[in-house]
């Protein structure tokens, strides 16, 4: 009953988004306005249906209904409800279509928000969302079915992967889905635009905020998946640069790039092609990215079932490029810039350069992700490319990113005078070269941390120069204070301040990836009872083994007392959880996060015949406790980006 | 002006052919040009196995060994220099292991005096359960179990069944991942014994992983 609820709406849906792709055309060619009434009323009805098919197959999972296959592979009778939720992405055919309803809730807000506004643009903006759902729908439909029946009804179920059950993966695939379909917003005004030949700046400034959001979501996505891989995985890391994880992360580049480049062509008319070609790009690798997840291409620790959901992904993917290109090929005559360059030195080429590192950072993860297919293509042999190809490309890269980040925000538009630099630059530079000499003394002497931390320093001088310079100008003008001061800037330019303070984010989260890059330790020993392992300052002592029962596995607990420097931190108990489902063992480190460094535990084995005896995994990771502070930084510049505090100003930084 | 715009708009969708200028078109084939390679690429991939690599040891010379038989013995690999060598590494729980067992000892029977032998391996095995496999299928040539797992590391086993074909020289010629069937065991032995090298793996039908 409830399958057949479940798969008749979406199936009903899908004819609505049929309904939707062909009325505006029809519109268009009879001059009838109710086609566009249609087209709206097609994206409200697959916003209802869609939403009752995933509440379907929620109820199906929560009242563990193992006569849908989805279910019975994803839950079993013992799973908690919240787990039991969560099985809606915890596999291919449920993640399917909560992607598809997160798509359908993004259209129909959009279609709400802009009910009076932008009337030409809106059946063209509604009918890119219904193609995209289409295809959604058609997916949900046919080819990966999560209302398919099973037959005999099993007792039980199967159950969710068990590294799946953390509380983070509540979040982290809806944070990362929501931020690839927030992308589809954009996508979709700059095709509708250029539909209608209306290649002017409207479609950036209508899309604006939804691009910030989904920049947001997206940023938090991927800090979520790194903060689940930290915490539960159990390996010490939180990016493995693996296909899956890139897949995730490109998207971000061209969308960070996008953010940057619109305020050029808002405040300059430059860069049309370029910011077209931008948001098609990061549209595209949404697709990519799932392409490359179900279709089992590429060998990752994440990939999914492998199936004809790769294909038909494929199919269009290359849709969505060739019409997409094709449309901007076919406008290129109305996409000429309205003005040029005016010097090297100003904010439109600091943005500009912006642009390029952010794209080669794209091309250079692009081609090590891929790099397993084009060497067999090509040469016929099997190699693939880790992490040390990626941080020796990224890592230069992203410390001139960090530069540009100092700079972009600060330096003058058209062409930075010799005054402007002096005002805003000098300074912060020399408190930077100061705070360098200071790392230097502190035995910080290699190039590459010296010179990052050093960076890194300097983006946040600059910041805090500039804002106490608009302070004084604040104290002058109206004699305010400090905190009075600092909420009349926001207020006034919620979009520049609210920039800089998700640049103190990134600027946080990069210290926090650098420190744990560099300055790792790692060991690994075998202890009896009692005995006792050094690493850095902390002294790590074994205190026993226990294991018991829990509802769905077996978990064999290691007590070990750490010290650091002498006093006692406390007892951490890594674990190994043995689920009667799977055959490895699932690692349970534990950590104790510290401002100067995190030390992350685990227990690698222990012996059945010897009680006494465990195998334990030290590391201590310098910083990357900041990794999630910036994360939270993020979160609080996004808001003070967006929220509508009140004074409404025009184009801002 | 309105009016004429979407008329443009609308013939854009319905007759795309109608008005292209000749920069449009070299622009779109230029994108062309780019995206096509990376849409061959991906489709590329859907015609290899992604998680599927081809073992290193293979040309090499086999790690060498000694395996304590079921009935005490001891072999080593060096004392069968000289001999084409069928290196099976088996367990009784595993299903496709026991599909092989009758073809291996078929192909035994057809072939044991002519300078080769056959060598199994239980891994991860209780040893009652594996004797009683023995038994069941009548197996005579010789099998010992690597108990310490050392052999399977160092031939990179990574499930069951997998079968090595060492040349009389002491180099893999062929490995076989999953159950192998009597002819494609005695088409591989006859290779190895003339020190023919297979670099691709072969793949048989199922594979248990341990």
């Amino acid at each position: 009953m409830t399958a057949s609820i479940g798969h008749t709406s979406i199936l009903l849906a899908f004819l609505l988004a049929l309904v939707g792709i062909v009325s505006p055309i029809i519109g268009s060619r009879s001059n009838h306005d109710r086609y566009f009434t249609f087209t709206r009323f097609a994206i409200l009805g697959q916003f209802v249906l869609v939403t009752v098919a995933a509440s379907a197959l929620i109820y199906g999972l929560v009242t563990t209904d193992f006569s849908i296959k989805y279910v019975a592979f994803n839950t079993t009778r013992a799973t908690p409800v919240y787990y039991r939720v969560t099985g809606l992405w915890g596999a291919l055919e449920g993640s399917l279509l909560l992607w598809e309803w997160i798509l359908i809730i993004f259209s129909g807000i959009v279609a709400w928000v802009y009910r009076d506004r932008h009337r030409e643009m809106m059946p063209w903006v509604l009918m890119i969302f219904s193609i995209v759902s289409a295809f959604f729908l058609g997916v949900v439909a046919i080819v990966s079915n999560p209302f398919a029946p099973l037959f005999p009804v099993p007792l039980d179920g199967r159950g969710l992967n068990p590294l799946l059950e953390d509380a983070n993966m509540m979040t982290h695939p809806p944070l990362l889905y929501t931020g690839f379909v927030g992308l589809t917003v954009p996508y979709a005004f700059a095709m509708a635009a250029l539909i209608k030949g209306k290649v002017d700046e409207g479609w950036i400034v209508a899309t604006r905020r939804w691009t910030i959001i989904a920049w947001f979501f997206l940023t938090m996505g991927n800090l979520v998946g790194a903060w689940w891989s930290y915490h539960v995985l159990g390996w010490g890391g939180y990016w493995a640069w693996d296909p899956v994880e890139n897949a995730a992360f490109m998207p971000w580049l061209p969308a960070t790039a996008f953010l940057h480049s619109v305020q050029v062509q808002e405040r300059r008319r430059m860069l049309k092609v370029w910011n077209l070609s931008l948001i098609i790009i990061a549209f595209s690798l949404t697709i990519f990215g799932t392409f490359l997840t179900r279709s089992g291409i590429l060998s990752s620790i994440h990939a999914f079932s492998s199936g004809p959901v790769g294909t038909v992904f494929l199919v269009f993917l290359s849709f969505v490029l060739l019409c997409s290109f094709g449309l901007l090929a076919y406008r290129s005559d109305r996409l000429k810039g309205q003005s040029e360059l005016d010097s090297m030195v100003s904010r439109e080429s600091a943005f500009l350069l912006n642009n390029i590192v952010l794209v080669s950072a794209l091309f250079t993860i692009f081609l090590g992700t891929i790099f397993p297919l084009l060497s067999e293509a090509v040469a016929g042999v099997q190699v693939s490319v880790g992490a040390p190809y990626f941080n020796s490309v990224i890592v230069p890269l992203f410390l001139l990113l960090v530069f540009l980040m100092g700079v972009g925000p600060m330096i003058a538009w058209r062409k930075a005078s010799w005054d402007n630099l002096k005002r805003n630059f000098l300074w912060p530079a020399i408190v930077s070269l100061m705070f360098a000499l200071g790392l230097f003394v502190w035995q910080i002497r290699d190039l590459l941390p010296l010179l990052g931390f050093t960076l890194l320093a300097f983006v946040v001088f600059s910041i805090l120069y500039d804002t106490a310079l608009s302070l004084r100008a604040r104290h002058r003008i109206a004699g305010e204070g400090v905190l009075s001061g600092l909420i009349t800037l926001a207020r006034r330019n919620q979009r520049r301040y609210g920039g800089l303070v998700v640049h103190l984010g990134v600027v946080l989260i990069i210290m926090g990836i650098a420190g744990s890059m560099t300055y790792s330790l790692e060991r690994e020993a075998t202890l009896a009872l009692k005995e006792h392992l050094n690493v850095g300052r902390y002294l790590i002592q074994f205190e026993g083994l226990k294991g018991a029962q829990q509802p769905t596995h077996f978990r064999v607990e290691g007590a070990f007392r750490v010290f650091n420097g002498g006093h006692e931190v406390g007892v951490l108990s890594p674990a190994l959880k043995f689920f009667p489902t799977q055959q490895a063992p699932v690692g349970r480190a534990v950590h104790r996060s510290s401002i100067s460094d995190d030390i992350y535990l685990i227990l690698s084995g222990f012996s059945e015949l010897d009680k006494n005896q465990a195998t334990l995994k030290v590391l201590v990771r310098p910083l990357v406790m900041w990794i999630w502070v910036g994360g939270f930084v993020i979160v609080l510049g996004t808001l003070v980006a967006i929220l509508p505090l009140g004074e409404k100003t025009e184009n801002g930084g | 002006m309105e009016d004429r715009r979407s008329r443009v708009a609308r013939s854009a969708i319905l007759n795309p052919q109608s008005s292209i200028p000749a920069m449009a078109w070299r622009r779109l084939l230029i994108t062309l040009a780019i995206i096509a390679p990376i849409l061959w690429l991906l489709a590329f991939g859907f015609q290899r196995n992604a998680r599927y690599i081809n073992s290193p040891f293979i040309a090499k010379d086999a790690a060498p060994f000694t395996l304590t038989l079921f009935d005490g013995r001891q072999v080593t690999l060096q004392e069968l220099r000289g001999k084409a060598v069928v290196l099976n590494f088996w367990a009784s729980w595993c299903v496709p292991c026991r599909a092989e067992a009758k073809d291996l000892e078929a192909t035994w029977q057809r072939n044991k005096d002519k300078n080769m032998v056959f060598l199994g391996v239980a891994l991860h095995d209780k040893e009652k359960d594996s004797r009683a496999l023995l038994k069941e299928f009548n197996v005579t040539y010789p099998n010992g179990r690597d108990d310490s797992g050392k052999i399977a590391v160092d031939y990179g086993v990574w499930g069951i069944p997998e079968s090595f074909f060492i040349d009389p020289q002491g180099r893999i010629t062929y490995k076989h991942v999953g159950g192998i069937g009597a002819p494609m065991v005695t088409a591989k032995l006859e290779e190895a014994k003339r020190g023919i090298v297979t670099v691709k793996e072969g793949q048989g039908e199922n594979q248990s992983i341990h």
